[in-house]
Parts: structure tokens; C-alpha cells; sequence
């Protein structure tokens, strides 16, 4: 599914985010990537959908070879993964509604197509009443949940979420997170990397801790791990 | 490209003219102010140019035949001269033609000649390039049957330097100018993208292909450009029409005449629209090329 073999990344201003990295996740997995600031946690999400290109080392995604992926390629590569932000990067000057359609348009999907599917998403994570607001007229949470409709619109078969609770008060986070859940089991594969220890620990899922470019630490219904 | 696509890019680009109104407006500024200083300058260029040809075409040589020579000997002349490449027109005038034509100009008192008329028959000879003027001159003043071939030796040179330089140095100012407007107007689109990079990155994200973000700026660009080109195809075409119509009557009768107005200021209009829309997508190309790279 996502595999990645000694993947090294040093950045032009000599800062080494990844040291020989090695891991596997497994269609239908829930991984949470944990570690302390700076540790390559950022990094590590995004070679997966090739914001970063690795300097040495091999990336698998959905069967697709990273390593040799020409620039043209890279949006197909995207196409099969949806990306969760902590500021949520919606457009500000779009609906609800036109911010999820935005990316089934992109992929130049039939406008009836469109329709129906982005009332589905929205109805999935319960905003079908707002589809005609604009993303300031919702709260954090809500805002959140219109990225996470727009990730999972065009069924990726990969919802990678970078510190998708971070800007987010515990009882949104946790709305938050049931909706994660939710698209766990209809069979999507989740990799969020967080800072919410309370989350990750009342979870139990494949905890992944990253330091110093490594993984120090892989274990099935692992805890947080990190005293503050 | 789906229909479907095309329409959705043809709409985007509407409405980010019409969100980004200030931007717009400075963009469309730069390209008014750019090209309507191009228009005026290459109307003037133009007609300078017309004129500098006219002024060449003006130049021919005067052939005094030499007075020993008969009909036979002329009309040998004749077809000499005709057989030389680069010969466009030949025009024989005898040489009681040419007192008539002094007399004319120099009053009565010449008449007096008409008794004794010591004046030559003359072969007048156009040069179909008028710069090879001076080398079929001396073709001929070879040739028998000629006394002398006249074209102002000197004069046509210092001319022809003048009028070659002018013309250089026009072509010159037009691109310099032409660059600076490419310059200036890829410069305010670039910040009317950089307000709108937020966008491009997330379609990128989402997984867009680069020619999909790329179109409707592109649109953009070219709307940009017509819009621009507006108010100097509009000024720069009553400019013209307002001023040939003055100056037109008073160089009537000179050797050299201004373009008229149709159908030279309609294809100056053309070029500015051209050059408008031209301007537009290559600005939108080159700013938007920066925020691709997600």
C-alpha cells in the first residue's frame, strides 16, 4: 500500500528531516505519527503525496514508484490521495459547496456527478444545511470537516491528515476524530500525525513516533508516549 | 479538453476579472498606457518610414545622351539601360522637352534658346531598389551613346545613411518599448496570482494538472490584453484621422505624403489588439509559472 525503503531527505539548506526511513502500512490501517517538533513528522507526510521529493531512498504509493515519478505524473499520484491541513486551506471566497466540488472539477468529473457526490460528503459529515455558506461564516470545526469532505470526495483510497485538530478545541477535536473513524471503516486508510496525546491515547491504533528523521518506536494500539 | 472544462474556465476567468477588480484595473492600466505608446510611435515611424521611401523613390538618373548619337544610337541606348537588372522605368524626353520644362520654370527670357537650343536629349532612369541607384548610374555612364549619367553623387548617399539610420533606430525603439510593456504588465499580473498562489496550490493539492490551473489565467491574460487595448485603438484611430485630414491638404503635390487612413490605421489597430492579447497571456504564462512548482 505505502511502503518506504531508507528514505533519506536532506533540505538545500542542509537540514537532514529524514535519515534512512523504513516503513509499511497496509490498506485500511489507522496510523498516527507522533514525535516531537521538528523530529521529520511534517516531512514524512509529504513525500507521501510529493509536496517533498525524497533525496535517496524508494516511495511506494498505491503501487505508483514515487522515486521516478516524472512532475506530470504527480497529480495523478494526488488524485488517489486526500490531504487534511491544519488550517484547513479552504477558499475563502467559495461556498461550502464549491470548495468540495472544487476537487472533483479539477479532475474534470461530470458537473451531475459533482453534484450528487459533494451532497453525499457533506451529508456524511453533516453540513448539507450549510452547503451555501462560505467557509467565515462557519466555526473551526466546521471548516475542518469541509477539508476533510473535500479529501475524501473523490474516494482516495488514502486520507493523509497533518495536525488535522491542532487550530481545534477538545470537544470539536473529538467530532473530529469520530468523523476519521467513520472513514476508517468504510475501508480508507488514515495516516494523521498529531500532537493530541489524549486522543491518541484513548484511540489505541498503530502508533508510529518519529525522532531525529527515525522511527524510534511502531506498535499496534500503542499510547502518546511523551510526558510533556 | 471536456466542453464542460472549457466552459468552467471560460467562467473562472470572468469572474476573477470581475473579483479582482483593482487588480483589474492596474493591469489593464499598464496595458493601455504601454500600447497606446506603441501605437503612437509606430503611427509616426510609419509615416516616416513613407515618407523616407518616397523621398528614395523621388531619386532617378539623369542621362545625357551624347550629341553625336542618332535615332538608332538612342533607341540602342534605350534597350541597353532596360536590359539592366534593377532597371524599373525608363522615360525619354527630347531636348526641346526639357527647354520647354526650363522655361517653365525659369521664365521667358529662355525662350531665346529655342533658335540655338544648346540643351542634350535625356534618358531619365528609375532604379526598381532605389539604394542600387549609384551602381546602375555608373552602368550606363559606360555604356556608348552616353555623355554623362546624373544622380546627385553624394547627396543620394548622405540620404540613403539618414534615412537607413532612422529607420533602424526605429525598429530599435518599437522592441525596446515593446519589451518594457511585456515587463511592466507580467509585473501586475504577477501580483494579481500572487494574491490568488493560496488557489493555485490547493488545485494543485487536489491533484490539477498544471495546464488546468494554468487556462484560466491564461484567459485572463487575454481579456486583460482586449480590455487594454480599448482606449488606444480608440485614440490613436481619431488621433490620426483628425490629424491626416489637417495635414494631408498642405503636402499635396509634394514629393512625399502621409499614409492614408484606411487601411493603414486599421491595421495598426489590428496590431494593437494582436499585441494586447499577446502581451496579456504571455504575462499570465510567465507569472503563473512560479506557483506551479507545489
Amino acid at each position: 500500500m505505502i511502503e518506504m525503503k531508507n528514505v533519506y531527505k536532506k533540505y538545500p539548506n542542509g537540514i537532514v528531516a529524514l535519515n534512512g526511513l523504513n516503513i509499511r502500512i497496509n490498506q485500511g490501517e489507522f496510523v498516527y505519527i507522533v514525535g516531537p517538533s521538528g523530529a521529520g513528522k511534517s516531512t514524512f507526510i509529504k513525500m507521501m503525496y510529493r509536496e517533498e521529493k525524497a533525496s535517496s531512498g524508494e516511495i511506494v504509493v498505491n503501487g505508483m514508484n514515487l522515486s521516478n515519478l516524472k512532475n506530470k505524473e504527480v497529480p495523478y499520484l494526488r488524485r488517489q490521495i486526500g490531504v487534511v491541513f491544519q488550517d484547513f486551506k479552504l477558499l475563502p471566497k467559495l461556498t461550502v459547496f464549491e470548495n468540495v466540488a472544487f476537487a472533483l472539477e479539477v479532475i474534470e468529473e461530470h458537473p451531475e456527478k459533482i453534484r450528487k457526490r459533494v451532497m453525499d460528503v457533506l451529508d456524511l459529515v453533516g453540513l448539507k444545511k450549510k452547503a451555501r455558506m462560505f467557509p467565515d461564516e462557519l466555526s473551526g470545526g466546521e471548516q475542518q470537516r469541509v477539508s476533510i469532505a473535500r479529501s475524501i470526495v473523490n474516494l482516495p483510497k488514502v486520507v493523509i491528515a497533518d495536525e488535522p485538530t491542532g487550530n481545534l478545541d477538545p470537544d470539536t477535536s473529538w467530532e473530529i476524530m469520530s468523523l476519521f473513524e467513520e472513514i476508517n471503516a468504510r475501508g480508507t486508510t488514515i495516516i494523521m500525525a498529531t500532537h493530541n496525546r489524549e486522543i491518541v491515547n484513548n484511540m489505541r491504533r498503530r502508533v508510529v513516533a518519529i525522532e531525529g528523521g527515525l522511527i524510534v518506536r511502531d506498535e499496534r494500539g500503542g499510547d502518546y508516549g511523551y510526558e510533556i | 479538453m471536456k466542453f464542460n472544462t472549457l466552459s468552467r474556465h471560460l467562467r473562472e476567468s470572468f469572474k476573477s476579472i470581475a473579483r479582482n477588480g483593482w487588480m483589474t484595473f492596474a493591469s489593464v492600466s499598464a496595458v493601455t498606457v504601454t500600447l497606446l505608446l506603441v501605437g503612437v510611435f509606430m503611427v509616426i515611424m510609419m509615416n516616416l518610414n513613407k515618407v523616407a521611401d518616397d523621398l528614395e523613390n523621388d531619386v532617378e538618373i539623369k542621362v545625357l545622351i551624347d550629341l553625336q548619337a542618332n535615332e538608332k544610337d538612342e533607341s540602342n541606348l534605350q534597350d541597353q539601360i532596360k536590359n539592366l537588372p534593377g532597371v524599373e522605368s525608363i522615360r525619354y524626353s527630347s531636348k526641346e522637352s526639357e527647354l520647354s520644362g526650363l522655361v517653365k520654370d525659369f521664365g521667358n527670357d529662355l525662350s531665346l534658346f529655342k533658335q540655338s537650343n544648346p540643351l542634350r536629349n535625356v534618358l531619365y532612369v528609375k532604379a526598381s531598389n532605389p539604394q542600387q541607384t549609384a551602381k546602375i548610374a555608373k552602368q550606363i555612364d559606360k555604356m556608348d551613346g552616353t555623355y554623362e549619367a546624373l544622380y546627385g553623387k553624394g547627396k543620394i548617399e548622405k540620404l540613403f545613411n539618414v534615412l537607413n539610420t532612422g529607420r533602424n533606430v526605429g525598429i530599435v525603439l518599437i522592441i525596446a518599448l515593446l519589451l518594457t510593456a511585456m515587463f511592466l504588465i507580467s509585473n501586475t499580473i504577477k501580483i494579481t496570482i500572487f494574491a490568488r498562489s493560496k488557489e493555485i496550490e490547493i488545485m494543485k493539492l487536489v491533484g490539477a494538472t498544471n495546464w488546468f490551473v494554468r487556462i484560466p489565467f491564461l484567459l485572463e491574460g487575454i481579456w486583460l490584453g482586449i480590455l487594454g487595448s480599448i482606449i488606444p485603438i480608440i485614440v490613436v484611430t481619431l488621433a490620426y484621422a483628425n490629424i491626416h485630414s489637417a495635414l494631408a491638404p498642405r503636402l499635396k503635390g509634394e514629393v512625399f505624403e502621409l499614409l492614408s487612413v484606411s487601411p493603414f490605421i486599421i491595421e495598426i489597430d489590428a496590431l494593437i489588439l494582436v499585441m494586447g492579447v499577446i502581451i496579456g497571456m504571455w504575462g499570465s504564462f510567465m507569472s503563473v509559472r512560479k506557483f506551479l512548482k507545489v
